[in-house]
């Protein structure tokens, strides 16, 4: 069996991956990094293969994190359990708010996500549950089926990276499916995909429905991760950082929105104890860099040199 | 004491005067916005920051120049809409052939540049522009108690509105604009310096945005983040009223305003979000916007 180039990229990077906990990396900064991969993983399923910018994906990702904290501190539901209600969450969240922003185009669908996921931040600023500015605090990881404790954060990160892969993999799949298909021919040319007879806004929906899901399931592990669930997870300033996390990794590849997220969370960490607000400054002009001269992102460039096909996914 | 449906009638009308004071804040910025979008086909998400900017250089000229408000009513636009023509020139230019979704997010990076640079240099909170002297003081109109400030944003606000509308649709200026914004080469064909044309109107919308920034400072306090979560309203208004609409973002502005500042007597919780759920309703029955076309 011959080995494509970007298949020994994916498998150097999971035996790092494995190795991290050995090699004296702090395992909490590299799950918080994974969790914002799966969320960026899940918009670039959006914008990268559908070609649907959404403009407001903290919603999912914040409201899924505030439900599964809320249902393992106050209830005791068991992990798995509390997860798969903020995944349910946020799959909901997507399918009212996506059945909404289809129905306009581009800039429109843009605006109109931005929006409506600022409701969804004004809800949770304003209802009791969410624990208004001090959000949920002291969240308890518990174990998974009640097996496996995950209050060791060696297993916690093999749990952690063991849904990242998941999520990584079961992306792949769908893009490379027929449904996959049909959503990067709408990217593409929509006119044409409605005149090949595909109803293109069930297709929207489900796109956006799976993005909000895998947003939300990335959500509910970084508020078991750090314990907390809190107001910026919802805020639109979260929103941004995921565009920029796909963007600068590589819009429409598989490792771009991991890549992506390593560096923004990195620099986020390593800059805010040492700069202050220079840090948004910092992430703006990244922004603005990206934007102008580096608009295929990190893995796209790459993928580019090194030939079609190696990162991205073939044409 | 006079009630409105079991309201107390001060109340009612106090919320309303707030409400359409918002209103025409929503208006002057919705404004700029709809024209900037018109042209360059860009949204404008710095919208908000250069609002920002235009309270802050309003109080920065009264500390450090000791220029007083007046004097900010003009200059402080003229700042801002500068910043704003060096922006368009800079890096906007190199976007128009592209997606417009690029436009949105380099501007929502420049916003980001624009309010972190201004909380490293000033903090975050919110520091307070007195109102001049010639507008203290209130109207006593019998049934409720007018601030004079807040009639004067009002006016000062419809006023500059009905003047850029008058400048779009009576004059040979706006002729040219309405031209170029419909076939942008075909308007260069007939020796239009269109380039030239779309900076101006980059470094106009933005100085409406200051304005707007300026007339609120007195009002609002003055902060890094005064305008990060008005530019989402802004652009809920104008995805209610139809982006091609110059007229219907005007009116769409000021109605929301009124139905905001509704809301706060009736119904407080829910004032942060009628705006977003009367767009959802709009979506649903008219995606094109009140007035839009397109």
């Amino acid at each position: 069996m011959r080995l494509s180039p970007s298949r020994i990229v994916e498998l150097l990077l999971l035996a790092f991956a494995l190795c991290v906990p050995f090699l004296g990396i702090y395992p909490v900064f590299v799950m918080k990094l994974l969790c914002f991969g799966i969320f960026a993983a899940a918009f670039n399923l959006l914008l990268g293969f559908s070609g649907l910018l959404s403009f407001g994906h903290a919603a999912y990702f914040g409201i899924a994190a505030y439900i599964t904290a809320w249902f393992r501190v106050k209830t005791g539901l068991s992990t798995e359990l509390a997860i798969l209600a903020g995944v349910a969450t946020s799959a909901f969240a997507g399918l009212v708010i996506g059945t909404l922003a289809i129905r306009r185009q581009g800039i429109y669908f843009a605006m109109i996500t931005l929006a409506l996921a600022q409701c969804m931040y004004f809800f949770c600023l304003e209802a009791s549950f969410t624990g208004g500015e001090n959000g949920i605090q002291g969240v308890p990881r518990g174990s998974i089926l009640g097996l496996i404790g995950l209050q060791s954060d060696v297993t916690m990160y093999f749990f952690v990276l063991t849904v990242a892969v998941a999520v990584y993999a079961s992306i792949k799949q769908i893009v490379h499916s027929p449904f996959g298909q049909v959503l990067r021919a709408i990217g593409e040319n929509e006119p044409r995909a409605i005149s090949l007879g595909y109803s293109v806004n069930r297709y929207k929906v489900l796109a956006f429905v799976l993005s909000a899901s895998l947003a939300g399931l990335g959500g509910s592990l970084k508020a078991l991760v750090l314990g907390l669930a809190t107001l910026s997870d919802v805020h639109q300033s979260t929103s941004g950082e995921v565009i920029l996390m796909t963007l600068l990794g590589g819009t429409g590849t598989f490792l771009g929105p991991f890549v992506g997220a390593g560096i923004v969370v990195t620099l986020q960490e390593y800059l805010s104890d040492r700069v202050g607000a220079w840090v948004t400054v910092v992430i703006g002009a990244v922004f603005v860099i990206c934007v102008l001269a580096f608009r295929a992102g990190i893995v796209g460039e790459i993928a580019k040199r090194f030939g079609r096909g190696a990162t991205a996914p073939s044409a | 004491m006079t009630t409105i449906f079991g309201y107390p009638l001060p109340v009612v009308l106090g919320q309303l005067v707030l409400g359409f004071v918002n209103g025409s804040f929503y208006a002057l910025l919705s404004l700029g916005l709809a024209v900037i979008f018109g042209l360059l086909r860009v949204v404008n998400f710095a919208h908000g920051a250069f609002y920002m900017l235009g309270g802050f250089v309003a109080h920065l000229l009264l500390i450090w120049f000791g220029v007083n408000y007046w004097g900010a009513l003009i200059l402080a636009p003229l700042i801002v809409g500068a910043l704003g023509v060096g922006v368009e020139r800079a890096l906007l230019r190199h976007l128009y052939t592209l997606d417009p979704l690029y436009g949105l997010l380099l501007t929502f990076g420049l916003a980001m540049m624009f309010e972190g640079f201004m909380q490293q240099q000033f903090g975050s909170s919110g520091i307070t522009y007195p109102v001049p002297a010639a507008l203290t003081g209130f109207y006593k109109l019998g049934f409720m108690v007018l601030p004079i400030y807040r009639a004067w944003v009002i006016v000062a606000s419809l006023t500059v509105c009905f003047l850029v509308w008058i400048l779009i649709e009576k004059t040979k200026l706006g002729a040219t604009l309405r031209a170029a914004t419909e076939n942008a080469s075909l308007t260069q064909a007939f020796g239009i310096n269109v380039p030239v044309m779309v900076t101006l109107t980059y470094g106009a919308g933005v100085a409406l945005a200051a304005l707007a920034g300026v007339l609120a400072a007195p009002i609002t306090q003055v902060s890094p983040h005064m305008g990060t979560s008005l530019v989402v309203v802004v652009f809920a208004v104008v995805v209610i009223g139809g982006m091609g609409s110059i007229f219907g973002s005007i009116i769409s502005g000021l109605m929301l305003g009124f139905v905001e500042g509704l809301t706060k007597v009736v119904y407080p919780e829910a004032s942060t979000t009628v705006i977003f759920v009367i767009m959802a309703i709009v979506l649903l029955i008219r995606p094109t916007g009140l007035f839009g076309r397109d």
